[in-house]
């Protein structure tokens, strides 16, 4: 028999070793897995996590796509990291995102053609506060009645969902559409446009904003004393009430935050890479956060690698897709087991395991 | 061999038990005589409850031998232990609150009996020995010192040659002991042996006749504890000279520090202890005990106290100010300080490491001061001031709390508040499962800072702490809490009745 005994100290080069063996294992299981798709397995690995940066014919193209794929990751996964570590759990990041992209277009677009300088920072602000609305739904329920916020906050997703396609085919239609669902394209409209930064590479103010966030992150964590306050509540509700801290109000914080930040993501994607509210505008970008925060190990800087490397697999995924037909879920199902895989290791990173004698 | 033991009952020989790397029983030996009460003394961690698991069939030995009735013994199991005749009473309680005494003790039975014929045997060891316990109530409804009889019973009933008591006082009133005493003494004189461990030294004086010593796993010594004093006891037990601190002078011209006046507060969950009729005042360098035995609402008063639990019929006045309605961080703000009970998970956290420990109660937010910045180097500084002042045992200011032994931790968390400085400073229990000379040590820091002016509340499960150093006493019983009395007026069985007001 096995038996598990905790680790007193958790070493840091285990808990770093963790997310990289985890990556190890996705790529040899997920080899199997397209092998019995009648892939070659090496090339779709290399597909995935080589060309994208080193082949000639595509990292052109990759290398900016990875970050601007990993711009709503790193966004999203910073404001719930927050959460995470105050044991705060908002699961509807996706939610939130859709209903910052929502609020923020739908400014915009009732002011169209209106052409001014205001119209972008407005929107903006609009799309955060649209994210941290929807995530106060789960934050006053929580605080007030002490309703779990997952399943509200995950429900929500998909309230959102129907909102979304409730404006793609009615009120943010584009009137000169053709009846087609979706709404006037943001980027032709120039004061809203999320326009490219660099030109030619599709980089945009999200993708800044994604890296300024890492180092704000990083000081309020470690260096600012609501960093301290939300890693205490985390591990002890008691001191936290001790230290003179009122929870709720931590918690209704941690939830907002993480909700602004989605609601900031979403903004950014639709007024830029998206260009218009329609009703395949959300990919997953919430869900897959959960990976990437946790694959950081809740930390900044770990948030933008682990950001970096799952944008690497979307894009590398899409690679695999029309070179080698590869299904789009059997990239999903790649992304899932990397969290699985992580959350295994875990296991032996916090455990020991030792060999019972026989009696 | 002892030449006051006739004959052996119990004997172990060159014990050994390692855990890890600590040697928890290191080639102990002992020998128990038939009708004797044998004391094994010892600090937090000597070994004792180990040797005591290892008797009772809890743990195995990694070497080492046992007889028991000239035989063979080494038992595998509690129910084994029990079967060759050696039963035990635990320091924490084994009983089904929602069922009834009688229930308890028919289900503590290894093999069956009727239960008229059990009714019986019951009402007759209850009567011989003292133990009486109304055997149709439920458990919920007794009190620590009626619990304890059922366990009693429950082991007595299975006729053990040899009883283990684990720590029997430390939930029970002076009375209540008294009557422990006499039973324990009828028992031996009726030929049942009693391994008795405990590190109250004055009862084992009173009670034993032999005292086995351990420290740090081996046995020091066996001494007579009739013939020494309890001080030279607990040398022996530290391995170094004790020293005892003395109360605060107490001069007149005092200010009155605080008032608190409690009408009634109903507790947050249904176990909780609805406070009542507190009317209590502190003055500039004075200490005032609280006793009392566990679960009489001192928690509830502490969270009174620093603010955790706010409540309007609470009048609680601090200097020229009225503080019911802060929060324990304003408190803090104007000079108070608080160190609760619960070392890991409300004073301190485990994960977290000494200097964000001390950001817990950051005095006045002093490495804070910067827009919420934390100050580091401050912070570091004031960290290892504490870990050097109180001598907490660690790696360093970087060291996880969780890494700290009990005692050092303790220290840590009353080193910390009283490194702020408080004009009041309030503690729950600031020397639980701290060793004897870190215990002597906090005490004295506590009456250095009194004796500079600040006033104190000492809430402590330890009369001979709460005696040594306070100026006045009061005990709570069942939320309420009796009129406080200048200790040097007070007598001990008039304690007893203060503290007893719930059974007796």
């Amino acid at each position: 028999m096995f038996k598990l005994i905790p680790r007193e100290n958790v070493s840091p080069v285990l808990s770093l070793l963790g997310p990289l063996f985890s990556i190890g294992f996705t790529m040899f299981v997920g080899g199997i897995l397209f092998y019995f798709l009648g892939v070659d397995p090496f090339a779709a690995i290399k597909m995935i996590f080589w060309d994208p940066l080193m082949s000639e014919t595509f990292s052109t193209y990759s290398i900016p796509q990875i970050f601007i794929k990993g711009a709503p990751l790193i966004l999203i996964a910073l404001g719930l990291s927050v959460g995470f570590k105050a044991n705060v759990w908002n699961i509807g990041a996706e939610g939130q995102y859709i209903m910052g992209a929502i609020f923020g277009a739908s400014f915009a677009l009732s002011l169209y053609p209106l052409e001014s300088f205001f119209i972008f920072p407005t929107m903006v602000l609009m799309g955060i506060l649209g994210g941290s609305l929807w995530s106060m739904i789960p934050a006053l329920l929580k605080v007030k009645f002490n309703v779990n916020e997952i399943l509200v906050s995950l429900m929500l997703v998909y309230v959102a969902e129907q909102l979304l396609a409730l404006a793609s085919l009615g009120f943010l239609r584009n009137p000169d559409g053709a009846g087609f669902p979706g709404s006037r394209n943001l980027s032709l409209y120039s004061s809203a446009s999320n326009s490219e930064l660099i030109m030619g590479t599709g980089i945009h103010l999200g993708v800044l904003l994604s890296l300024l966030m890492v180092v704000f992150f990083y000081v309020l964590l470690f260096r600012h004393s609501l960093g301290f306050k939300i890693k205490l509540l985390g591990n002890s509700p008691k001191a936290s009430g001790f230290s003179g801290d009122n929870p709720n109000k931590l918690i209704f914080l941690c939830l907002t935050l993480s909700g602004s930040l989605a609601g900031l993501a979403g903004i950014m994607e639709v007024a830029g890479p998206a260009g218009q509210i329609n009703i395949d505008f959300n990919v997953g970008y919430g869900f897959t956060a959960i990976i990437v925060a946790f694959l950081g190990r809740l930390n900044p800087i770990g948030i933008f690698f682990a950001g970096i490397v799952m944008a690497l697999t979307y894009v590398g995924g899409e690679l695999t897709q029309f070179m080698l037909n590869l299904p789009a879920a059997a990239i999903q199902v790649f992304q899932g087991m990397l969290l699985f895989f992580l959350l295994s290791f875990d296991l032996f990173v916090h455990y020991k395991i030792k060999l019972k004698g026989k009696k | 061999m002892n030449s006051k033991i006739k004959n052996t009952l119990f004997q172990c020989r060159a014990i050994n038990k390692e855990f890890g790397n600590v040697k928890a029983n290191d080639d102990i030996s002992i020998n128990i005589g038939n009708s004797q009460i044998h004391a094994l003394l010892g600090e937090n961690g000597a070994g004792k409850s180990t040797l005591v698991k290892i008797i009772y069939g809890l743990l195995q030995p990694d070497s080492g031998s046992m007889t028991f009735l000239d035989k063979e013994f080494l038992p595998k199991s509690p129910k084994d232990a029990r079967a060759q005749g050696v039963g035990m009473v635990f320091q924490h309680f084994s009983l089904f609150e929602p069922l009834t005494a009688f229930e308890n003790i028919l289900l503590g039975l290894d093999k069956g009996i009727g239960e008229k014929e059990l009714h019986e045997s019951v009402i007759r060891l209850s009567e011989s020995y003292g133990l009486e316990v109304n055997l149709s109530s439920f458990i919920g409804d007794l009190s620590a010192g009626e619990r304890q009889r059922v366990e009693i019973i429950r082991a007595l009933i299975q006729k053990p040659k040899l009883l283990i008591m684990d720590e029997p006082t430390s939930v029970l009133t002076p009375f209540e002991c008294e009557s422990l005493f006499k039973t324990l003494k009828k028992l031996a004189s009726e030929g049942t042996s009693i391994l008795y461990i405990s590190h109250k030294l004055k009862e084992i004086a009173d009670l034993c006749d032999t005292a086995s010593v351990l420290r740090k796993g081996a046995i020091v010594g066996e001494y007579d504890p009739k013939k020494m004093t309890a001080r030279e006891l607990g040398e022996i037990m530290v391995g170094q000279p004790l020293f005892e601190p003395k109360r605060p002078v107490a001069t007149n011209k005092r200010k009155k520090v605080l008032s608190v006046k409690i009408n009634e507060v109903k507790p947050d969950t249904q176990f909780g202890v609805t406070l009542k009729n507190i009317d209590l005042e502190v003055y500039q360098s004075e200490i005032l005990g609280i006793g009392g035995v566990a679960g009489n609402g001192q928690e509830e008063l502490m969270q009174i106290l620093t603010g955790e639990k706010k409540a309007r019929s609470v009048i609680i006045k601090y200097l020229d100010y009225n503080v019911e309605m802060l929060n324990p961080r304003e408190r803090r703000e104007i000079g108070l300080a608080f160190a609760p009970e619960e070392r890991l998970g409300h004073a301190a956290v485990g994960n977290l490491n000494l200097l964000e420990n001390s950001l817990i109660t950051d005095p006045k937010r002093r490495f804070q001061k910067n827009m919420g910045f934390i100050n580091f180097s401050e912070l570091n500084e004031f960290t290892n001031e504490i870990i050097e002042k109180f001598n907490v045992k660690t790696t360093g200011a970087s060291a996880l709390a969780s890494s700290l032994s009990g005692g050092n931790l303790q220290k840590f968390v009353v080193g910390r508040e009283i490194e702020q400085k408080p004009s009041l400073f309030i503690v729950n229990q600031p020397t639980w499962g701290v060793d004897a000379l870190s215990a002597a040590n906090i005490r004295q820091a506590i009456v250095e800072i009194a004796n500079n002016g600040a006033a104190i509340i000492l809430i402590s499960q330890d009369l001979d702490e709460i005696l040594e150093i306070s100026n006045k006493v009061a005990f709570l019983t069942n939320g309420s809490l009796s009129t406080p009395t200048n200790t040097a007026e007070i007598k001990t069985d008039e304690i007893g009745a203060i503290m007893g007001g719930i059974s007796d």
